[in-house]
């Protein structure tokens, strides 16, 4: 178990801490020892909430007053259920009987709940069977995380959505859902939205095969406070974006795109220009942040107009062609990520980027290739403003100007600080 | 006037050299050490036949280690000499020996991992109650190792950039001493028995049970002569090239080359010192006596860095309870295990690398990355310890903190990495090998296929796989994973993980999307880590991570104090003390902050305790005035005593 969550309890900390402290030394026997029962439950509840959740059962059993303080409401509202089977993780489960005694001591103060779970099926089950437990609870955040294979995909769709949906009926106020890699359906989302549209604020739901754009839409009509959206590209529509820009929802701040093929040859559609115009005339300041795991042929519908995309990472090859589209079409563009491209150095590419994209601050280039003399033009060119540089060391091809000892000064001169290229071990 | 042998108390020492890595003659100080005015000397390797069938290195390791053995053992007796390979566990067998060849001194080649120090402490310990005086000499690294983590105020480094700077503000490492010959040898002699060859003779395959039918003849023959005349070969190769870069990759790097040197590094066949001093050499000839660049010694210095973290980390090999390790919640699956493997994925251009490793022992460092990255991080999501155990039993030059370190490294689990990065089964062999001749080498069952499909065949249309008479499902394996779709996931996942240890120590809220922040080692690198507020001085942002050592080093009335500080870039960071230090001796202070790479380690020393409450406001500003174009070297600040100090 992790730390409790302290956010938002600081402010009812309160004045008295201090004054606590003095009535307890003032109470000090005369021989100067503390006597620990006079420890005022608040103070107590501090140094709980420090604890981890072995220490504060532990601390528990010393006294009945400290077992008071442990089932206090305020040290179970964030809790992380890890869902471990031995066969498939190396790291340990939370114990059953704890999982017990929350469904039947805490499940009404539970607020901020995630639930981490391996690889394997019986995990998800089993996430699934305590999801379906909490009826009399209200939660603020949901979180279900495969931290391995996505293994609540192997659940039949059904018993999925109704654990669900037991969650989505009985929290009225739910404002984060993290649901990435689920069966989660329209049908669903329409309980969602039924019963949470006034409150939530972020939703993830990356690769949820079972969503249609129609249920993704139906969210974005209905919850206005919606700030927070990932998803995947097949959900992404004009509809989508303008209900998103529509004037009774709030601003959005954050907008991540997973574009994915699943098969060679798949074909993309495309967003219209006016679309991410409405977006960004209702929302200037959002990131939109888009993951493209594509092959290089694929990228057609792409960077063909301009895209208001503030954070680019290229998980594949991508082609010169399209980075030289990204230099033209991104004017927002302020991390770039590219993870590998092919052979010809992307010289040309890189000082457009620097030229067209003024707000860049953060390129990390993989198994890539650029001119030293070109690397140097593009720092020269961003200057400061650059504050995160990764290129892997393969990246830089010395010229007749610059060397792999020199390279390192230059940019440093240009960058206002010490820099190196990344380096990887040689075995 | 003559004495008798044994009797004198001016008796010349009878000694053993106790060889385990190191399998060399040349640069060999403990060798050097047993001869010097010596009776006798008898030169042992342990070799446990039990211990051989059932231990986990592979046949290819064991032919190699033989070869080095029977190599020692051919040019001893040029010196007269012999190997004596004893069969057995030294702890057992040393007592019994060092009673029959009435032995006094014991010397052997200094071993830095944990393993090896707790062994070699319980031989020290024998020998010292049978009355034998012990050397050991330092000669399988560059540098004391120990010497370096003291320069780094007591913990190994753990970044390569702060491992070079530590480096370069040492001595240069000693000059190899001169090759065992009759010379020095001397009047010291070797006692051989007629029945040495039965006794001590260096065992074949057969005898340690391995199946030698039909196993190809070696790819790396083993052995200090082979080590000797490659380091000429890479030598003259690097002359006639006279280009001192790292070769840039293409399809021939990744076959086996006649100058490669690894495994011959890692079995002690080759001093490291000698390359390095060859190396500097040849440098300083080519380029006209030129102070040579530390990147030219980039072989030696990873392994040397690897070296160093592991010496004081017994669980260097693990994740768990490793405390620079970061855990990751890998998945369980040995199926998916075995088809790495065994060759099997499905992906040509990993089960080629896998072949090579698999037939001669070696591939090449990218090639390593490649499959190490698709094991873990990149696709299967399979713990690295899996791969290193597999690396372990087929490469020849692993060696337990190299290979160890690299996994960690190459699966996001310990050092510095700003991105997350994946490298692609498919693009990153066609950028290397366009043609795909390294696949049809290792998987002929490919051969048929052209160029533009022989990385990803299963997308090659029908025609041409029934052509190239492979049909895939069929003849090779089907991919095992989408790797799009796997590296998303497992990209999001490693993010998640690191964002969780950030947001724990306090560096929260303000990320950049695909970059990791400054700091992300494990708490454990830090005691007494307690995350600072927000100073508001760092533009907002908050990038900088000080935690202080409360429980560092005292020594009597000499108090040291380590701040770490980790900082991206150039930031106002205030370092709050309150601390019982009078007199502040910033080592390694200002200057070095403000030229910060990743890592910062300010040691704060004290020489005498005064109860005092200090604050230290340290402010690292910039850049373009003060730079001037050069690092500098690290100076003392003295500053004076008193409280409530701004400095």
């Amino acid at each position: 178990m992790k730390r409790g969550q302290k956010g938002g309890d600081d402010a009812e900390e309160g004045p008295g801490a201090p004054e606590l402290c003095k009535r307890l030394r003032q109470d000090d026997s005369e021989d100067g020892a503390v006597d620990w029962r006079l420890l005022p439950e608040e103070i107590l509840l501090q140094i709980f909430q420090y604890l981890p959740l072995l220490d504060r059962a532990f601390a528990s059993q010393v006294c009945r007053g400290w077992n008071q303080t442990f089932h206090t409401p305020e040290l179970w509202r964030c809790f992380e259920f890890e869902l471990n089977q031995p066969a498939s993780s190396y790291l340990k489960a939370t114990h059953p009987d704890l999982i017990k005694q929350i469904i039947k001591r805490h499940s009404n103060h539970l607020q901020y709940v995630s639930f981490k779970v391996d690889s394997s099926t019986e995990s998800a089950e089993a996430a699934c069977d305590i999801l379906s437990q909490l009826v009399n609870c209200s939660l603020k955040t949901l979180g279900l995380i495969s931290t391995a294979r996505p293994s609540f995909m192997e659940l039949p769709k059904s018993h999925f959505i109704s654990a669900l949906t037991v969650v989505f009926v009985n929290s009225k106020s739910l404002s984060s859902l993290k649901i990435d890699d689920t069966p989660v359906d329209d049908p669903s989302l329409k309980v969602l939205v039924a019963n949470n549209s006034d409150t939530l604020k972020l939703l993830k739901m990356s690769s949820c095969p079972h969503v249609s754009p129609a249920g993704i839409l139906c969210v974005a009509d209905q919850c206005h406070g919606l700030r927070e959206l990932a998803l995947n590209y097949h959900l992404l529509s004009d509809e989508l974006l303008l209900a998103l820009s529509s004037e009774r929802h709030v601003h959005l701040e954050h907008l991540r795109i997973d574009v994915v093929s699943e098969n060679p040859g798949q074909q993309f559609h495309s967003i219209k220009k006016s679309s991410w115009d409405a977006m960004v005339r209702h929302s200037p300041k959002f990131n939109l942040v888009m993951y493209f795991f594509l092959y290089e042929n694929e990228f057609g519908p792409f960077f063909g107009d301009e895209v208001p995309v503030t954070h680019l990472y290229f998980g594949r090859s991508v082609s010169k062609e399209v980075l030289g589209r990204v230099g033209l079409t991104c004017p927002r563009l302020v991390e770039l990520v590219v993870c590998a491209n092919g052979l010809r150095p992307l010289d040309e590419e890189l000082i457009r980027i620097a030229e067209r994209c003024r707000q860049l601050s953060a390129i990390g280039l993989g198994e890539c290739e650029v001119s030293c003399s070109a690397f140097v033009e593009f720092v020269k060119m961003c200057g400061g403003r650059l504050t995160q540089l990764s290129i892997m060391e393969e990246v830089l091809v010395p010229d007749s100007k610059y060397g792999p000892d020199d390279i390192h000064w230059e940019v440093s001169k240009h960058l206002g600080r010490v820099w190196f290229p990344d380096m990887m071990p040689t075995w | 006037m003559f004495f008798l042998k044994g009797d004198s108390v001016n008796m010349a020492p009878n000694s053993i050299h106790w060889f385990r890595k190191g399998l060399r003659l040349h640069d060999n100080p403990a060798l050097q050490e047993a001869v010097r005015g010596a009776d006798t000397v008898r030169c042992v390797y342990f070799l446990d036949p039990w211990f051989a069938g059932s231990s986990n290195l592979g046949v290819h390791r064991w032919r190699f280690l033989l070869q080095c053995l029977d190599d020692l053992d051919s040019n001893l007796r040029k010196l007269n000499s012999r190997l004596f390979v004893i069969r057995g566990q030294p702890a057992n067998v040393f007592p019994r020996l060092f009673k029959e060849w009435k032995i006094s001194r014991l010397t052997f080649e200094y071993d830095s991992e944990p393993f090896g120090k707790e062994r070699d402490a319980a031989i020290k310990k024998l020998a010292m109650e049978a009355g034998v005086e012990v050397i050991v000499k330092i000669s399988h690294t560059l540098y004391n190792l120990d010497k370096i983590t003291e320069l780094n105020g007591g913990q190994p480094p753990l970044t390569y950039k702060r491992f070079q700077t530590l480096i370069s503000r040492m001595d240069p490492p000693e000059m190899p001493v001169e090759t065992l010959s009759n010379t020095i040898m001397g009047c010291c002699v070797t006692p051989v028995s007629e029945d040495h060859g039965d006794k001590y003779g260096v065992p074949s395959l057969e005898e340690l049970g391995f199946d030698i039918e039909g196993l190809p003849s070696a790819v790396w023959p083993g052995g200090e002569t082979e080590a000797l005349t490659r380091i000429e070969r890479h030598l003259e190769r690097k002359a006639w090239v006279a280009n001192f870069e790292r070769p840039r990759m293409n399809a021939n790097s990744l076959l086996a080359s006649p100058t490669g040197l690894s495994p011959y590094l890692r079995f002690g066949c080759l001093s490291c010192r000698l390359f390095y001093f060859k190396l500097t050499d040849l440098y300083r000839k080519v380029k006209k006596n030129n102070t040579p660049p530390l990147s030219l010694y980039g072989q030696l210095l990873w392994r040397e860095f690897f070296y160093t973290a592991a010496t004081t980390n017994p669980r260097f090999d693990k994740m768990e309870g490793n405390p620079i390790c970061v855990r990751i919640p890998w998945d369980k699956n040995p199926e998916a295990l075995a088809k790495w493997a065994e060759a099997k994925t499905g992906f040509p251009w990993i089960d080629a690398i896998m072949t090579q490793l698999r037939q001669e022992g070696w591939i090449h460092h990218l090639a390593r990355h490649a499959v190490a990255c698709f094991l873990t991080r990149g696709d299967l999501w399979i713990s690295w310890e899996e791969g290193m155990k597999v690396f372990e039993e087929l490469l020849l030059d692993a060696d337990w903190s190299v290979n160890a370190g690299s996994w960690m490294w190459l699966s996001c689990s310990s050092f510095f990495q700003q991105f997350f990065h994946c490298y692609c089964p498919v693009g990153f062999g066609r950028r290397t090998d366009p043609n795909g001749d390294f696949i049809r080498r290792y998987l002929p069952i490919l051969r048929g296929f052209p160029a533009k499909y022989i990385y990803d065949p299963w997308n090659a249309p029908d025609s041409v796989q029934a052509a190239a008479k492979c049909i895939i499902g069929v003849h090779y394996p089907k991919p095992m994973v989408n790797h799009a779709e796997a590296s998303r996931l497992n990209i999001e996942r490693m993010k998640q993980i690191y964002q969780q240890l950030s947001r724990y120590r306090g560096l929260g809220k303000n990320f950049t999307i695909f970059f990791c922040h400054a700091v992300f080692f494990p708490l454990a690198c830090f005691p007494g880590y307690h995350h600072m507020p927000d100073t508001g001085h760092s533009s907002g942002l908050y990038r900088c991570n000080v935690s202080h050592d409360m429980a560092g080093p005292q020594h009597s009335g000499n108090r040291h104090r380590n701040v770490y500080c980790m900082l991206h870039e150039y930031h106002t960071v205030n370092i709050t003390y309150s601390l019982y230090i009078p007199i502040y001796n910033i080592l390694c202070g200002v200057q070095q902050a403000t030229c910060c790479t990743q890592e910062e380690v300010l040691q704060v020393r004290g020489s005498e305790s005064r109860n005092e409450i200090l604050t230290v406001k340290m402010t690292l500003s910039p850049p373009l005035t003060s730079y001037n174009g050069k690092l500098q070297r690290s100076r003392r600040f003295m500053l004076p005593v008193g409280t409530s100090r701004v400095w």
